[in-house]
């Protein structure tokens, strides 16, 4: 071990400021201090503009367009950064300290090939010959257990997985030697069964190596597998800073205590059904394929649902699990008509729907109303939150005048959101409230059944509790039903009665919420379930996954 | 952070360097000065008022004269209307049915979509100013000829251009809430699609505006234009290109009006409003 | 699909698009010249021509032939070379255009010779120092010469060159063209304006394509790598702008077509395009149809080797 006593990075009340638009500065950084000692792993966590990227990046001189370091130190092995040349700092870059980001996919140039992106840093800063750094890089892939380390760099960055490319950016940024490595969000893109490989990965090499490293983060059970101490970022400056049993034990500051919360939520309490008069399930489908593409004897040329049978009951929530590519969305588009089936049918309340929405009576499409992912284009940039509530008002239910705006005071106020919101435009809401004006306009056509697709998905978890609670709230007042689509397990176990899990456009079982992990019995749905990072850090390496079977269904 | 995808015109809180405004300034100057012309002409336009010919700058005549001995200043403010006001109703008629027929095809898709695109393109494959002078060979020049021509010519670009705004609206989620809730083309149109590619189907407008003096000054400097006893500042230059050897005003002075106009309505374009991003102010 | 196929599918399909523009193109210049108003025959016999005799021409002419039927005829001409006879001089078009067409061909070529190392060079340079007073002043020359016609530029520069420096001969190439020099001086001055219009569509253009692709993730990456700014822009941004440059090099040679109609017409220089515009003032058809027709075939080549090279240019179609 290095001399511990010696911080590697000493930050001293660094401030970073940003000019907006108007030329106005603001600060984003807000004093903040810390230091890494060699061979520690320090995490960043925090919400989105909480900051943590832009600590990160500053620890290598560098701020995005539009920042620049304002004031305080930043001191890396004895170096303050902040005082250095441009030239300098670019010394320091890829030797020193290096930098492993958030979207590989992107920051690999896709016209190169991958094996000179990775050697490259030796190249810039003439640290060995060609043939040794290939070499180097070679142990390194292997070291992250790629596979066919020997050849892998032979290839374009798209010719790669994206589990792959996160690992070979890892090697990219190991391979100059630095002593301290930056990670900024580098799973947050990936998979939950891919994520679980490239952690371990990640943790092998560090640890290995005794590089220091910093770990940028909004998953605190990700971040409490590989971190021996977290910083907690709120709005540029820095709440609370411990080891991490402490933090995830006695967490004294309560926006920890809220990011803890939200990782484990209280499962959803299935609602008994009132009066016992048997009526048919609100939606049910029966045999559902459906696909893209042109037509060839009636089936598209891609094909990505095929046979989705299953029943939500009127009051109860379905929820649809599965990774990106197993259809879950498509299945939403598929049963609203969006994307009509071309085989198989979607039961309404007992009565068969035409797969295409043009066909569909307007009193159909009213009953089941569909809400997307990202409220960012869900809204019309160019409407106020007034009109947009207000078309459907008077679209199914022809209200006008006083009325209509009763009414969309009324809505505003279900989603607890203040009238005066009315009069904005969307892009003047944050992402909460602008997926509470999402969920009001679904509420205007007064559905019975929604279909949510991911709605909490680009949320911060903060926030993204309080949607959830309020899904359980509305559903209580107004006797609704969900359909609720999401990657992420703990969402779907907070909100819903049953679950349907999906793998390349198959349901592969069905189960009930409360006691997924207990009653899966299909080998998909147990990898999933079980690559859930949870709390407790000692999780990951305890871990225990067949191989062939995670690598049998993860794409890594 | 967002990017400034929607450029719609907002209430409130937008930024405007100042070479955009001295830009949209001198627009709206040379706008005026077609709109008013024949009030503020110091002399007749098509009179004679010296002997001299292709005189200097004078006060008398503060743009000297043209070949005839008639007054520079006069008649470039005329020309202001025929170069002004025929590139206007082109570039009007031509970005109303471009983009109307842009949105309907980018809503509708299928056939409809296809074979507008194909037709549209190949028009778009004939060089403005041949196009032009195509034309005129075959029809003669006449003011409504000049108009529906320079429209042909642009109308195809500003279909390409809101098209392609369209299709990437059009996909955007909040069009697909609508169509699930049942609406029906017009409306998609009307209210969920213009609204958000009003920006830069608007700035689009300026650099067509741009294009179409540029090839009708073309079209009247090859004296296939405006027809004399008229003139536009293409055919001004044309006129009095006799003067170039020497330099006088007769020659420069409709050059850079030209000049100011174009050059002010890009300027204009490239440095419009840009709304303010500054959400905690 | 096989993955390998899908840049030829996308080439070939792209190269049937243009064919059919062609048709749709010859289409539309055979109709604007010969069906709208003014009947060639009695445009040719006069104001004092009987309706026999006009009558009699028609006939002669074949144009009392259904219309969709000459236009056959005329494209099938136009493929076996036969380009018909001038209405004027009654010489067959393809004699008159021949030496004509060289001589516009050398002048575009010598143009785009000058204009793309230079429009290279300088929108190049301007990416890679963006915002710098070196920009700036590119940036603020090049709008100016877009935004002003192309007469402009050339009377500027007989005013600049022939008229106060005296360099060069103002608006003769009938004189001999014997020596170098007297070439050269010939050439200068078309080349020069043409240059202007050209270079600057060019600029703009690969200046944008390039600034693109620094904007990108991984030329940040490249920089937290420890690139200097040289490496990043030409070894990480370029190969990637690559596609994007020669597009724009492609449609900015298509403004070519334009410019020289109105740079042979000024210098009074024997190419097509004077030709053609001499045609107009005559309403000699034939002639006029077959010069649109050498432009508008050109014109498309550029349009459609831009989007072919951006077609080709993508890596994640590269083997």
């Amino acid at each position: 071990m290095p001399d511990a006593s010696q911080p590697l990075v000493t930050v001293r009340d660094l401030h970073i400021g940003a000019v907006t638009d108007s030329g106005r500065q603001v600060e984003i950084i807000k004093g903040v201090s810390f230091d890494i000692r060699p061979g520690e792993f320090v995490a960043l966590i925090g919400e989105s503009g909480s900051g943590k990227t832009t600590i990160a990046l500053s620890l290598m001189g560098y701020c995005r367009p539009g920042c620049s370091i304002a004031g305080g130190t930043v001191t890396l092995d004895g170096r303050d950064v902040t005082a250095m040349s441009e030239a300098d700092r670019a010394e320091l870059r890829g030797t020193e300290v290096s930098y492993v980001p958030q979207s590989a996919a992107a920051a690999f140039n896709p016209s190169k090939r991958i094996m000179d992106q990775v050697v490259e840093i030796t190249g810039i800063h003439r640290l060995m010959p060609r043939a040794e750094a290939e070499a180097k890089a070679v142990s390194l892939f292997r070291a992250l257990a790629l596979p066919q380390p020997e050849t892998i760099g032979r290839r374009y960055p798209h010719q790669v997985s994206g589990g792959q490319l996160q690992r070979l950016a890892a090697a990219m940024a190991l391979i100059g030697g630095p002593k301290l490595v930056i990670f900024d969000e580098p799973t947050t893109a990936l998979d939950v069964t891919t994520q679980i490989e490239v952690l371990r990965a990640f943790k092998a090499v560090v640890q290995k190596g005794g590089v220091s490293g910093v770990y940028v983060s909004h998953d605190l059970a990700v971040v409490a597998q590989i971190a021996d101490r977290i910083i907690v970022l709120k709005g540029g400056e820095i709440q609370e800073e411990n080891t991490t049993p402490k933090i995830l034990t006695e967490a004294r500051h309560p926006y920890t205590r809220a990011l803890l919360a939200a990782v484990d939520p209280v499962p959803h309490q299935p609602r008994s059904i009132a009066g016992l008069q048997p009526r048919p399930p609100i939606l049910e489908a029966i045999d559902l394929h459906a696909g893209y593409g042109t037509f060839q004897n009636g089936e598209p040329a891609v094909k990505v649902l095929k046979n989705i049978n299953f029943r939500l009951e009127r009051g109860r929530n379905l929820g649809v699990i599965g990774e990106s590519g197993s259809g879950k969305s498509t299945l939403a588009r598929a049963v609203s008509g969006i994307l009509p089936p071309y085989r198989g049918a979607v039961l309404l309340d007992g009565h068969e729907l035409d797969g295409d929405l043009k066909e569909r009576r307007k009193e159909d499409l009213r009953r089941m109303q569909i809400v997307f992912q990202l409220a960012d284009t869900a809204l019309n940039p160019a409407q106020t939150v007034g009109s947009i509530l207000a078309r459907p008002l008077k679209f199914y239910h022809g209200l006008r005048g006083a009325a209509r705006d009763a009414r969309v005071d009324a809505l505003l106020d279900m989603v607890h959101l203040p009238a005066a919101l009315k009069y904005r435009l969307p892009r003047e809401l944050s992402g909460g409230q602008k997926q509470r004006v999402n969920l009001a306009r679904a509420l205007a056509a007064e559905p019975e059944l929604i279909l949510c697709d991911e709605i909490t998905s680009a949320l911060d978890t903060v926030v993204a509790a309080a949607i959830l609670k309020l899904l359980e709230e509305l559903q209580s007042e107004l006797n609704l039903s969900y359909m609720f689509i999401s990657h992420d397990l703990s969402t779907v176990e907070a909100i819903c009665d049953d679950v349907l899990v999906m793998y390349k456009g198959e349901v592969v079982e069905e189960l009930p919420a409360a006691r997924m992990s207990a009653e899966a019995a299909h080998p998909y749905s147990k990898l999933l379930i079980s690559s859930v990072p949870q709390i407790d850090p000692g999780w990951l390496d305890s871990l225990d996954q067949d191989p062939e079977l995670l690598a049998a269904f993860s794409r890594r | 952070m967002p990017k400034p995808m929607f450029l719609s015109p907002a209430r409130h809180g937008f930024r405007f360097n100042w070479a955009g405004r001295i830009g949209l300034a001198i627009v709206l100057l040379w706008g005026a000065v077609a709109l008013v012309g024949p009030l503020i002409t110091p002399y007749p336009v098509g009179e004679i008022v010296d002997w001299d010919y292709f005189g200097p700058m004078s006060q008398k005549f503060l743009l000297g004269t043209d070949y005839l001995g008639r007054d520079m200043l006069s008649r470039i403010l005329m020309g202001a209307r025929y170069t002004v006001g025929i590139s206007l109703a082109a570039v009007t008629i031509a970005c109303s049915v471009g983009v109307v027929l842009g949105m309907i095809a980018a809503v509708v898709g299928g056939i409809f979509d296809m074979g507008l695109s194909r037709l549209l393109d190949a028009i778009n494959g004939i060089p403005g100013l041949l196009f032009g002078l195509v034309v005129v060979a075959a029809v003669g020049s006449s003011l409504t000829v000049l108009i529906l021509t320079l429209a042909t010519i642009y109308m195809p670009g500003a279909y390409r251009f809101a098209r392609s705004l369209a299709v990437n609206v059009n996909t955007m989620d909040f069009v697909t809430v609508a169509r699930a809730r049942g609406e029906r083309t017009p409306y998609l149109i009307a209210r969920e699609i213009f609204p958000n590619i009003l920006g830069p189907v608007l700035a689009d407008l300026g650099v067509r505006f741009v294009f179409i003096v540029l090839v009708l000054s073309g079209l009247s400097f090859l004296g296939l234009g405006v027809q004399p006893p008229n003139a536009d500042w293409g055919a001004l230059v044309r006129e009095n290109i006799g003067a170039l050897s020497f330099g006088a005003p007769a020659v420069v002075f409709p050059s850079l009006a030209i000049a100011s106009l174009t050059i002010s309505m890009n300027l204009f374009i490239d440095n419009l409003p840009t709304r303010i991003r500054d959400r905690s102010a | 699909m096989q993955a390998s196929l899908i840049p030829y599918i996308l080439v070939a399909r792209r190269l049937g698009i243009a064919l059919i523009t062609l048709i749709i193109v010859s289409f539309a210049v055979f109709f604007a010249t010969d069906l709208l108003p003014g009947d060639v025959a009695e445009i040719l016999m006069g104001q004092a021509a009987t309706p026999e005799a006009v009558a009699g021409l028609r006939e002669a002419m074949g144009l009392n032939q259904p219309a969709f039927l000459r236009f056959l005829g005329w494209l099938g001409g136009l493929f076996t070379g036969d380009l018909g006879t001038s209405y004027v001089n009654q010489m067959p078009v393809a004699d008159l255009i021949g030496g004509r067409l060289a001589n516009s061909l050398k002048l575009a070529g010598v143009t785009t010779a000058v204009s793309v190392p230079l429009a290279l060079f300088l929108g190049i340079t301007a990416a890679m120092w963006r915002g710098s007073a070196y920009d700036r002043m590119v940036t603020a020359l090049t709008i100016t010469v877009i935004s002003v016609p192309e007469f402009m530029v050339a009377t500027l520069a007989v005013l600049i060159f022939a008229v106060w420096l005296k360099w060069l001969p103002a608006l003769s190439f009938g004189a001999e063209v014997g020596t170098f020099w007297a070439l050269l001086k010939a050439y200068t001055m078309p080349v020069i304006t043409l240059t202007f219009v050209v270079s600057a569509q060019m600029i703009r253009m690969t200046r944008a394509a390039l600034i693109e692709t620094i904007d990108t993730p991984y030329v940040e990456m490249a920089r937290l790598k420890g690139a200097g700014r040289i490496r990043q822009v030409l070894r990480h941004a370029l190969p990637n702008a690559l596609g994007p440059i020669a597009n724009a090099m492609a449609l900015s040679l298509s403004y070519l077509v334009g410019g020289v109609i109105i740079v042979e017409t000024i210098f009074n220089y024997p190419g097509v395009a004077k030709l053609m515009v001499d045609a107009v003032a005559t309403r000699d058809l034939p002639l006029i149809q077959s010069c649109a027709m050498i432009f508008c075939v050109s014109y498309l080549t550029l349009i459609t080797l831009a989007d072919l090279v951006a077609i080709l240019s993508n890596p994640r179609l590269r083997r």
